[in-house]
């Protein structure tokens, strides 16, 4: 066997290792590479930036714990700008599991770094109810219809951001984070274009390429895994500088993501150069 | 730390480790932490959708008094039940619709009585092909023509963009030429088959570029799981 | 009848919908809102019928004495026990009041501790998988091969930092080259191209769909006349 058919065959447990070191090696040293906005990040960042103080903003967490490194800087990003903008943040989630994620942003950012933001005043926590794309059916035309109380159980009525809020063009952006179906594709279906309201949110990097048909027309902005979440910290840092130390969270893994990268490129340069001087060997052995 | 952070970071590191074992190959830990999975996820969302939904949105509709069982505070729970009784009484009655649907769909679970499904089944696919008519064709359908139909030769404030009209020309053509391969009553010949041909060049771009974002999606999820490991490494050293 | 009804009830439902997105007053507004309102409890439904699935599945391969019957034990305990917690909220505030899921309430604990890092670490597997898959299946065989994996490059280096360093030094008229951009191009225009064209012929094919299971001719969701 020569060297070429050995790699060719050689144990998937060592490219698993190899992947597994090309992801903890960059995590130990802690290796932080730069990231530049794109103009479809930029864009939600432009459209939070330029929508006037106290606007509603409704936050919808449409993600699970699987993709948390992907989907949780990106909702955290969004809150805190709209928290430093002034906006009314409204939380809810169309998964079930939204609703734990949507707690543990107003955990770590809104409580943390907004100590003033007033709960039912500045923002709320709506929280999940099931039934899909049903439910952003069911809340555009009546939000207390479905929502009668707050994720507390307390009277949706008793909280002064509610007032004004009773149906979902009653909007002026609506956000969601999703990794999936329903997601950010069925709040464009559902209540984007039926509503004429922004829509705009991050996706996980699997989903975002199927969601480029409807920038920018449909969806003002999109975020794409972990490096569209950098790149939202990224703008954000640009403009508010002090918060460049707490908006670093997707920052941070891009330098394992980066290594990582690497790695896969060379397996597939490696697994081609293999290929083709296998295929030329047997084309060669064929024609003797 | 309490008792109950030590918990969840021992418990959440020894099951990624279990899951982690597959990569070796199959073995009873795995099998362990898989199986846990599926029930503990199956239970989790019968719990949120019975108290997020079942409760608030049909027993407290139907039986307003109900609210008043499952909140602390008593002032709250009479509000509460002030404005669901505010809801006109037939559509809140109504709600004994879904509830008497809701119990028909659980007879799948006994093979003699699961025709019965079949009425909450047709009001599930009655209700999704009615929102999924409506809303793909706008969205999805119209609103991608309207889309696609862009200036082939672009003019912009400095004046005549070739990156603009080399994009838009990709972008009509690019639809075109892949709708064309999609389009399967006509043999794939002629100038048909060379549209179709560029078509699928089309779609290979879209999906090599699927592919890319799949790939950083994976790695992205990895990097968190190593990241909760590390967390957890470093609080026992 | 076993067969007319659910066509009935499928017809009218669907129906009245259609028409509310084109007369979006009462008394289709509320009928819109009311059927949404019922399909979403139905779905708590659903969520009942998996897990009660669930369970039938595994008391089965219990009974039946199937190898992996231990692991559907593990099933059944996780099941049960996830299940206690959260419908008797322990550890929450006194009696069933307060939030199910919040801080302090074992089911809270249960969420964190099983939940998420096995939701977590099982999709994070296919990274490795991923990465297999390239060293051994990601091969230029064919022209369309190669377009696939070119495209796949240039996304992969250009949405990393790596790219912007590679080529950042290319000069202004020749900037379209320079990675990200080239990368950020793929995205927005062929990228675009081909996903609209597939998202024109799927949505096609749920509108025919749709218009099928409204009129009745598609019945198969309906299973066989017994």
């Amino acid at each position: 066997m020569t060297f070429i058919e050995k790699m060719q065959a050689i144990d998937r447990r060592i490219i698993f290792l190899l992947i597994a070191l090309a992801v903890i090696i960059p995590m130990v040293f802690k290796l932080v590479i730069p990231v530049r906005p794109s103009p479809i990040v930029q864009a939600i960042f432009d459209k939070i930036e330029e929508l006037p103080s106290g606007s509603k903003v409704l936050l919808s967490f449409d993600y699970g714990p699987a993709t948390v490194p992907e989907n949780q800087p990106m909702a955290d990003g969004l809150a805190r700008h709209c928290m430093i903008r002034g906006h009314k943040l409204y939380l809810m989630a169309v998964w079930a599991t939204g609703e734990a994620q949507g707690n543990i942003t107003i955990e770590n950012v809104i409580a943390k770094e907004f100590p003033d933001a007033v709960y039912g005043e500045d923002y709320i926590q709506l929280g999940y109810k099931a039934g899909n794309q049903g439910l952003i059916n069911a809340i555009f035309t009546d939000l207390k219809g479905m929502y009668t109380t707050d994720a507390g159980g307390v009277d949706i009525n008793s909280f002064p951001m509610m007032k004004e809020v009773n149906t979902l063009p009653d909007f002026d952006l609506i956000l969601c984070i999703g990794s999936g179906k329903p997601g950010l594709k069925e709040w464009v279906q559902f209540a984007g274009d039926r509503g004429d309201i922004p829509v705009s949110g991050g996706v996980t990097a699997v989903e975002a390429p199927l969601l480029y048909p409807y920038y920018p027309k449909q969806l003002l902005g999109l975020m794409g895994g972990l490096q569209g979440a950098a790149q939202f910290e990224a703008a954000l840092v640009k403009k508010y500088p002090q918060y460049k130390d707490v908006s670093s969270g997707a920052v941070i893994l891009m330098g394992p993501q980066t290594v990582a990268h690497l790695v896969i490129i060379a397996f597939v340069i490696i697994g081609n150069i293999g290929f083709f001087v296998l295929r030329r060997r047997e084309k060669r052995a064929r024609t003797e | 730390m309490n008792f109950s952070d030590y918990f969840v970071l021992w418990v959440g590191g020894l099951l990624t480790l279990m899951i982690f074992s597959f990569l070796y190959r199959d073995n009873p830990f795995y099998k362990f932490a898989e199986h846990l999975f599926v029930g503990v996820s199956a239970a989790y969302w019968m719990v949120v959708g019975f108290w997020t939904t079942f409760i608030p949105n049909l027993i407290g509709s139907i039986y307003p008094p109900s609210v008043s069982w499952f909140t602390a505070n008593p002032e709250e729970a009479r509000t509460v039940i002030a404005s669901l009784y505010d809801q006109m009484w037939y559509w809140r009655y109504g709600r004994i619709v879904p509830l008497i649907l809701g119990c028909m769909l659980l007879t799948r679970l006994a093979p003699k009585a699961s025709w019965m499904s079949r009425w909450p089944m047709a009001f599930i696919i009655g209700y999704a092909a009615g929102t999924n008519l409506t809303r793909y064709l706008q969205s999805d359908f119209v609103a991608q023509i309207k889309a696609t139909l862009v200036p082939l030769i672009v003019f912009n404030e400095a004046g005549f963009s070739l990156g603009e009209t080399i994009s838009n020309i990709v972008i009509v053509f690019g639809v075109l030429s892949a709708l064309v391969y999609f389009f399967f009553s006509k043999e794939h010949k002629g100038w048909f088959g060379g549209t179709a041909r560029v078509g699928i060049w089309v779609l290979m771009v879209a999906f090599g570029a699927a592919f890319g974002y799949t790939v950083m999606a994976r790695i992205s999820l990895l990097i968190g799981r190593m990241n909760f490991l590390g967390s957890w490494l470093g609080s026992v050293f | 009848m076993r067969r007319e009804i659910p066509l009935f009830i499928t017809f009218i439902i669907g129906t009245a919908l259609v028409v509310a997105l084109f007369i979006p007053h009462e008394p289709f507004r509320e009928l819109d809102h009311q059927f949404s309102v019922w399909f979403d409890i139905i779905a708590v439904f659903a969520f009942i019928l998996g897990g009660g699935n669930l369970l039938r599945v595994h008391v089965d391969r219990i009974t039946r004495k199937h190898p992996d019957r231990i692991y559907s034990m593990v099933t059944i305990v996780g099941f049960l026990g996830t299940l206690l917690i959260g419908l008797f909220k322990f550890g929450g505030d006194p009696g069933l009041t307060g939030n199910y899921i919040a801080q302090g309430t074992w089911f809270k604990v249960v969420y964190d501790a099983f939940f998420v890092p096995l939701g977590a670490t099982m999709f994070s597997l296919l990274a490795f998988f991923v990465a297999s898959a390239s060293y051994r299946a990601f091969r230029a065989k064919t022209r369309e091969a190669t377009i696939l994996l070119i495209a796949a490059f240039i996304i992969l280096v250009g949405r990393t930092p790596l790219g912007y360093y590679l080529t950042f030094w290319l000069p202004e008229p020749l900037q379209f080259l320079h990675i990200p951009n080239l990368s950020s191009w793929i995205m927005s225009v062929p990228n675009l191209a081909g996903q609209r064209a597939i998202m024109i012929g799927i949505a096609l094919g749920i509108i025919a769909t749709s218009l099928k299971l409204i009129l009745g001719i598609e019945r198969s969701y309906l299973g066989q006349e017994k």
